[in-house]
């Protein structure tokens, strides 16, 4: 493994949850931008520090120590088993690259995981229960997960335990985005659609974005970081060489390209004219689909790939808003979890035959999702729920009017521009 | 109740995995575990969406 390439790559990460931070900030409304930046942080934060203090241990790394469970006579590998607080790690002469770089690693991936489910709960999810529900997941949902897939775990082992190929998720399109997309999805179930989404018999009002300027430079920015995170993982996690790094930055723009362009013209047919926010959406859904094969598909493929993902997305957002009440306004439940999983099906169907028949690639990527939905979702629910038992998810009702930046911070984003005046009146 | 389907579903694919051998019949009891599984989403998905409109229904202030 080229180690400069490798940190190189994962420096660039934080780009990624800058582009969407900027993303979901500009998609939410202008009274509650600077909570949503200001959560983003935090939770970046906190998510740093629980995956070093706990996560890592669950995480650990390819070779590492881990817990095995015997089923009769499978042995699942299910959890790590390295020290709490990453203590094992030595920064001298003795420093483990693989061991290191993982950590690093991680620490930009799970915050990534982690504001996901921010802008699903936009003018609504107060702070304090951000901290807690970013702590839980970067502490446990996350690293075990991780350790499945990245880290030598049963998932990353159905070869050896049930002959067929390992579930395979080069940039972390399931690790990273499926995971956070479910979490936004227990999120936004939790605490309901913002107040006057929803009619009393049901229709849906529109509640545009506030500065989609903002959402269109994020896009820029996330396709940068996106670069940086499918080279890290797969060089980390699947070995692959510095050529290949070439193919993902290809692959990486191409399906983002293509997931932004079939909004564009889907919306352009559907409604006359493009829809910024849902295009940007779009480029998004497109470079987190390609995630999941990055570099180890033809840039063809990876064309076919985002453009399926940008249809998938206008569909779903559309469907989830107005027939399933599901009040999204970052749109990261479609994007990030219906994006990433045809993703990780994608690669399934396209990717490499070295390791098995096409048959046997879907079925190990169906496994993976199967997971990902059957067992990872409702612990997260469950969490969620618990957490939401003693801090209340949702802010109060004068919140709801009010917005986030004055009821919980004080003080708005844009304290000189005075153009909502009557949503502090109270109704 | 759709917490339930959503691991029962994931059941039925680990139990799949370890019982069957033959690709066709795992395809189909992994497909069927998927389906159980879309199953317990619709069903949580609905009773959110229930829960959620009883109070504007009711006018309810939240």
């Amino acid at each position: 493994m080229n180690l400069t390439l490798c940190l190189v790559a994962i420096m660039l990460i934080p780009l990624a949850v800058a582009g969407l931070a900027l993303i979901q900030q500009g998609l939410g409304r202008s009274r509650s931008a600077a909570h949503a930046m200001l959560a983003t942080l935090c939770a970046m934060g906190i998510a740093a520090i629980a995956f070093v203090l706990i996560g890592f241990s669950i995480t650990s790394f390819q070779g590492g120590p881990a817990h095995t469970l015997a089923v009769g006579s499978f042995h699942f590998d299910w959890i790590g088993a390295e020290p709490l607080a990453a203590s094992s790690l030595r920064f001298d002469n003795s420093i483990d690259i693989l061991a290191a770089l993982t950590l690093c690693f991680h620490l930009f991936a799970v915050g990534i995981a982690a504001i996901i489910p921010i802008s699903a709960g936009s003018d609504r999810w107060r702070i304090g229960p951000i901290c807690a529900a970013t702590a839980l997941l970067a502490a446990f949902s996350y690293p075990l997960f991780a350790h499945w897939v990245w880290s030598g775990g049963w998932l990353s082992q159905l070869g050896p335990m049930f002959g067929i190929p390992a579930f395979a998720d080069m940039g972390g399109a399931g690790v990273i985005h499926v995971l956070g997309g479910l979490m936004a999805l227990s999120v936004v179930w939790i605490i309901g659609p913002r107040r006057g989404k929803y009619s009393s018999d049901g229709m849906a009002t529109a509640i545009p974005g506030h500065n989609i300027v903002l959402v269109v430079l994020g896009c820029l920015l996330a396709l940068a970081g996106w670069i940086g995170l499918d080279s890290a993982a797969s060089m980390l996690f699947y070995g692959a060489p510095p050529e290949q790094v070439i193919a993902i930055v290809i692959n990486a723009m191409l399906s983002a390209s293509a997931g932004g362009l079939a909004v564009v013209a889907t919306t352009r047919i559907r409604y006359r004219k493009p829809d910024a926010s849902l295009s940007a959406n779009g480029w998004t859904a497109g470079l987190v689909a390609g995630s999941a094969s990055c570099g180890m598909v033809s840039p063809l493929v990876a064309i076919f790939i985002g453009l399926i993902a940008g249809i998938l997305v206008a569909f779903l957002i559309e469907n989830l808003e107005l027939r399933l009440q599901v009040d999204d306004p970052g749109g990261a439940v479609s994007v990030h979890a219906g994006a990433g999983i045809w993703g990780l099906i994608a690669f399934g169907i396209f990717g490499p035959a070295s390791a098995g028949t096409t048959a046997e690639n879907i079925l190990a990527q169906l496994v993976g999702i199967a997971t990902l939905c059957g067992l990872i979702l409702p612990l997260l629910h469950g969490g969620n729920l618990l957490i939401n038992h003693f801090i209340r998810f949702r802010v109060d009702s004068d919140g709801d009017w009010q917005g986030m930046d004055i009821r919980e911070l004080g003080a708005g984003a844009y304290p000189e521009f005075v153009i909502h005046a009557d949503e502090f009146v109270p109704r | 109740m759709g917490f339930v389907l959503l691991i029962s579903g994931w059941v039925l694919v680990l139990a799949a995995l370890m019982l069957l051998g033959g690709i066709a019949q795992r395809f189909a009891f992994i497909l069927a575990g998927l389906a159980v599984e879309l199953l317990g989403l619709h069903l949580l998905g609905s009773a959110y969406k229930e829960l959620q409109s009883v109070p504007r229904k009711s006018g309810a202030q939240r």
